[in-house]
């Protein structure tokens, strides 16, 4: 019993309850939204929010399918972020990493199938590393805070790609879109789109979209899991992250150190729009005005995984769980925008990890002082009360507050 | 250029300058106190939102609002602009909580509220009228300002063809500067964001100014929203098309100054205006500049600007750090 309450007290424990309250909170807000738009059918619909993702092995293929690339935006967020820098600028990285594969896949027909589609991988991993150099480049040598070069960045990349799918060649005008990847660059499914599809009524079978792209999402996110806590490269990058002048002092380069991240986390964005555009589903890209919006929930996937590659695979999965369970959701009459906002919700009361860290703490300390006084009479010497109990240890979610540079 | 089209562009002008130019004041508020905001585009999305719901209940749009002639369509816009102030500054309120008594991060609550607000706002509306656009009659366009308009050259420019919120965002220009320089509340504020422990020293009750600041934004952000979309359509779709973004990047390229942000606000406003209307003015279009150009002028003009202004720039010390009474 004290081992879990000490895993639960650590730092690292901490930090996961809060994400885990966050997401309870987030669901609870949600309800009350169904509760007050159509009350009879508030239960049935939010039976479908918590299980419909589930509910057929079709629906766990979509499931997987839709967490592919926001595992990689979460990725790319939570990467820069264990680096100190706040990545906004996903969406950008991701749009580029479409267009780039789409243009290889389409472009590169000489080349053999499997090689083909590596090569659109790698081109939209590159094209998205290009675009979040820049901030990088921007913030080591100009000072220029990443969040609004990123924005802007999100913008230019926007305009800029609808602009190159008109003069490149892979404009689709009835659809106004890119053209379709064609089927020899896709994605081997390895058959995962046959496990996971559930018989339809008529007879037939109905195949989900799922393909080796998770595979390669959730095997980048392990490979980035061993670079971030296992090498003295990735150790350099965190450290720029927890105390950028201490990390100077100790020798580490801090502006390649932001490059170098900003780079990787473009790349991580890049990739998963290559993953999206190569999945086999027909996703390109829309000839709109529109930002992607693949690339904001990374964030909500990054703080929610805490940053940490592994536990943004189950955030990732968890936020494509409710994206689905929201188009299920649209048969009880409700609108799938209630998924939004609970993500939003989750993201404001992840964000609140203070408060909810002192809730935590105060209901582990009720259960401590019961079990013994004296535990219970030191922990009251300390004198915390959960309104003002101060966690200045951020480190593991990768606080923003240690480095400020440039402006807002 | 004859001065037809040159008037046509000041006018188009001003639909894209006059939100840009309140919701970076109202971002100047609370970075000023010692608050970031980068929920202004969500609180746009609200303001606009619960303010053309608002319009689309009193008017009977069906019948080209019929129903609310009997009220004067000036009027009637002046208190949607309420409407837009006050649901403004109750979704900034979360923030204000989170950034203020919480201390946590500035970036993620702005965020999360950026998040919320067009899935509120497609979510109502669809629960409302099952699709998510609400439309609203238009009636507020102004042709000609009686007498002002007919002034040679100024009459064309500013009271011609125009809505009542150019004139609304030229009086909050004015109104923010003489409240920022000119007033003891100013003062204050200003001092929150850049030492606010002096300030505090001094008597000066940083989280109340930090509130304030953040609700002032959340009002003019909120305004911004219906300024925005009142000359641009005739149904709001739940975004105000990156504005709050873009009126961030003002705020920037003002150095948080009100006469500043008017020029930034113009600036982009004009780039905006040529990009809309490159292809119907003739010199323009005869050039070989694909819109993206234009498109993309003011967010490139924004980055390079940052390059050479960050180094030293007059952002408010303060702004982004949460306030913390035993910090020294």
């Amino acid at each position: 019993m004290s081992k879990i309450r000490r895993i639960l007290t650590s730092s690292g424990g901490m930090n996961a309850l809060s994400s885990v309250m966050a997401v309870l909170v987030g669901l609870l807000a949600g309800f009350i939204i169904l509760l007050i738009s159509n009350p009879s059918n508030a239960v049935a619909g939010f039976i479908t929010v918590m299980t419909g993702g589930f509910s057929d092995m079709f629906n766990v293929g979509m499931v997987l399918y839709y967490a592919t690339p926001i595992i990689m935006t979460g990725l790319s967020v939570g990467f820069a972020m264990k680096t100190g820098l706040f990545n906004i600028g996903a969406s950008g990285q991701f749009t580029f990493g479409m267009y780039a594969s789409i243009l290889a896949a389409i472009h590169l027909s000489f080349l053999p199938d499997l090689l083909r589609c590596f090569a659109a991988l790698l081109s939209g991993m590159l094209a998205g590393a290009i675009w979040g150099s820049l901030p990088g480049i921007l913030k080591a040598f100009r000072n220029v805070h990443e969040v609004i070069s990123c924005i802007m960045m999100n913008y230019i990349g926007m305009y800029v790609v609808n602009y190159l799918i008109g003069v490149t060649g892979i404009y689709d005008q009835f659809r106004n879109m890119t053209t379709r990847v064609p089927t020899a660059a896709n994605l081997p499914s390895l058959g995962l789109d046959e496990v996971f599809s559930t018989a339809t009524a008529h007879g037939s079978v109905r195949n989900s979209s799922v393909g080796s792209g998770i595979v390669i999402a959730v095997a980048i996110c392990i490979i980035l899991y061993i670079v971030l806590e296992k090498t003295k490269f990735g150790y350099e990058l965190k450290s720029c992250g927890y105390n950028r002048d201490a990390a100077r002092y100790a020798g580490i380069n801090e502006n390649r150190g932001v490059i170098l991240s900003m780079t990787i986390a473009g790349g991580l964005a890049g990739l998963g729009g290559a993953l999206l555009t190569l999945a086999g589903a027909g996703r390109g890209i829309a000839v709109v005005d529109v930002l992607a919006v693949e690339g904001f929930h990374g964030i909500p996937i990054a703080l929610l995984g805490l940053s940490n590659p592994i536990g943004i695979i189950f955030s990732g999965s968890l936020v494509a769980y409710l994206t689905q369970s929201g188009f299920l959701l649209q048969q009880h009459g409700y609108a799938p925008e209630v998924i939004d906002i609970i993500v939003a919700v989750i993201i404001y009361f992840s964000a609140l990890a203070l408060l909810l860290k002192g809730f935590i703490q105060y209901f582990l300390r009720e259960k401590k002082a019961a079990d013994t006084d004296i535990a219970g009479t030191i922990e009251e010497n300390n004198g915390e009360s959960p309104g003002d109990a101060s966690f200045e240890d951020d480190s593991e979610s990768g606080s923003f507050n240690g480095s400020k540079g440039g402006d807002i | 250029m004859d001065f037809g089209v040159f008037a046509f562009l000041i006018q188009q002008m001003m639909f894209f300058s006059i939100p840009l130019l309140i919701v970076a004041l109202g971002g100047m508020f609370s970075e000023r106190s010692g608050v970031v905001n980068i929920a202004l585009e969500g609180i746009m999305i609200v303001g606009a939102f619960i303010s053309i719901l608002f319009l689309y209940f009193v008017q009977d749009v069906a019948n080209n609002g019929a129903s609310a002639t009997q009220i004067n369509p000036q009027l009637l816009l002046l208190i949607a602009l309420l409407f837009a102030a006050v649901s403004g500054v109750i979704i900034s309120l979360p923030h204000a909580y989170a950034s203020i008594h919480m201390k946590a991060s500035q970036v993620i609550s702005g965020t999360a509220i950026n998040m919320f607000a067009p899935a509120f706002a497609v979510y109502t509306a669809r629960t409302v009228r099952q699709v998510q656009t609400i439309p609203f009659y238009n009636w507020f366009f102004i042709e000609k300002v009686p007498f002002l308009g007919d002034i040679p050259i100024i009459g064309p420019l500013l009271f011609q063809r125009a809505y009542i919120t150019t004139y609304i965002g030229l009086l909050i220009l004015l109104v923010s500067w003489i409240v920022l320089y000119k007033t003891p509340f100013g003062l204050r504020l200003r001092s929150c964001g850049e030492h606010p422990q002096a300030a505090d020293s001094v008597g000066i009750n940083v989280f109340k100014m930090r509130y304030i600041g953040v609700m002032i934004s959340g009002a003019l952000a909120g305004i911004g929203g219906l300024v925005f979309v009142v000359p641009s359509a005739v149904t709001f779709d739940s975004t105000v098309a990156g504005y709050g973004f873009l009126a961030l990047a003002v705020l920037i390229f003002g150095q948080w100054k009100p006469m500043r942000i008017l020029f930034a606000a113009f600036f982009f406003g004009m780039m905006k205006t040529i990009s809309v209307a490159y292809s119907s003015i003739s010199f323009l279009a005869a050039l070989p500049i694909p819109s993206v150009v234009y498109k993309s002028i003011p967010f490139v003009a924004t980055l390079i600007v940052l390059a050479f202004t960050s180094r030293k720039s007059q952002a408010p010390q303060a702004a982004g750090v949460p306030y913390d009474k035993g910090k020294r």
